[in-house]
């Protein structure tokens, strides 16, 4: 009795001691750089920078794959914050994944009376910015939708446009200048 | 020789999920793609493997001269859910590709009955280390083998015309019959 135990008592210890050690010498530094990079990006997981996702991307770019220029959602903010956390300097968003975000920020508006209500738009949605059940006609909540087009393609019926978002006159901004690249001499 | 008949005796002619019936819930549960079946299969080689070999020492050097065998199950259980907290820490720092492929099937591997299964027949059949490793090696590759195997047949299975009375999980379990009859056909390859 006294034996049992004991014997399960220290099989219990000894593999409790072996996992904790392993615990402190297998620690894996869950690579603070991308989920610091992750926690920038809008989160969004729109694709648009050819990644799976904004995790993704974040691995990339902390590997050293991918520029800070590729996310649109995010606009020139996101980038900033990207270039402050790898410490490189901000450029403009890259032509190839900016499409249309040089311009006026876009949203997706349904043509409600072409609309079948099929849902398929709202699975597509990455931030649940499409409200409406089946065989129901769908819309779009306006101040959700980054204007990603990703409900654009599932559209059996083409019934989602993309138009410029209209986000009152407290949101106008002017137009931004154009950036002028720096360019620093070495003194040494 | 005796050795190849192990390995032969497990993974065709007792194959631990279709002549044993042990490991029924991730045969089912993970083979939906064929994918995910591999995925599952790697795993369970590696823990099996391990967790027999270590499941063969506890018994022969700590249970049976203290005369505690009727302590296995328990112990045995503390083994094994010990090595897979050990090898999924272990995976994750050495080779996080590896802890992707696998990724959750390695901590459930530790309800898998398959691998107590394996652990205590090696005691049942008084395996020495050699056969003991052997043994978990073989059922393991016999495990992967009727997985994949069975995930392949349920893909395709997927997209058959089935009545809707069996559509999902019923014509699996039929499938699964069917092989484990058809595995049946082994029987008598080898005596073991």
């Amino acid at each position: 009795m006294l034996s049992a135990i004991l014997v399960i008592t220290g099989i219990a210890i000894f593999f409790g001691l072996l996992l904790g050690y392993a615990a402190i010498r297998f620690k894996v530094e869950g690579e603070p750089i991308t989920d610091e990079l992750d926690a920038a990006l809008p989160q969004t997981q729109c694709g648009q920078c050819t990644y799976a996702g904004c995790r993704p991307y974040a691995e990339a770019m902390a590997a050293g794959e991918a520029d800070i220029n590729q996310c649109p959602p995010g606009g020139e903010a996101t980038i900033q914050q990207l270039a402050d956390i790898l410490g490189v300097e901000a450029k403009p968003l890259s032509e190839e994944h900016s499409e249309n975000a040089n311009e006026e920020l876009m949203v997706a508006k349904i043509i409600e009376e072409d609309c079948i209500g099929c849902t398929l738009c709202i699975r597509a949605c990455p931030v649940d910015a499409i409200v409406g059940a089946s065989k129901q006609m769908h819309t779009v909540i306006e101040s959700e939708c980054t204007g990603c087009d990703l409900c654009l393609p599932p559209c059996p019926v083409d019934c989602i446009e993309m138009i410029p978002a209209n986000r009152g006159v407290d949101k106008w901004q002017w137009p931004e200048p154009l950036s002028i690249p720096v360019v620093v001499e070495k003194l040494i | 020789m005796e050795y190849l008949l192990i390995i032969i005796g497990t993974v065709w002619v007792n194959n631990i999920v279709l002549s044993q019936f042990l490991g029924l819930c991730p045969f089912m549960g993970v083979s939906r793609k064929l994918e995910t079946a591999m995925s599952m299969g790697l795993a369970t080689t590696f823990v099996l493997t391990l967790s027999s070999i270590s499941s063969y020492l506890l018994n022969e050097y700590l249970l049976q001269p203290l005369n505690l065998e009727y302590l296995r199950t328990l112990s045995f259980i503390l083994v094994i859910a010990a090595i897979v907290g050990f090898t999924e820490m272990a995976i994750r720092k050495s080779s996080p590709i590896l802890y992707n492929v696998l990724g959750i099937y390695l901590p459930l591997i530790t309800t898998n009955c398959a691998v107590l299964g394996v652990a205590l027949l090696n005691v049942q059949d008084s395996h020495s280390f050699i056969e003991s490793a052997l043994y978990g090696m073989g059922s393991a590759a016999g495990f992967t083998l009727a997985l994949v195997l069975f995930a392949s047949l349920r893909e395709r299975v997927d997209v058959a015309d089935v009545p809707s009375i069996f559509k999902g999980n019923a014509i699996a379990l039929i499938t699964a019959s069917l092989m484990a009859l058809a595995f049946m056909g082994f029987s008598g390859l080898v005596k073991t």
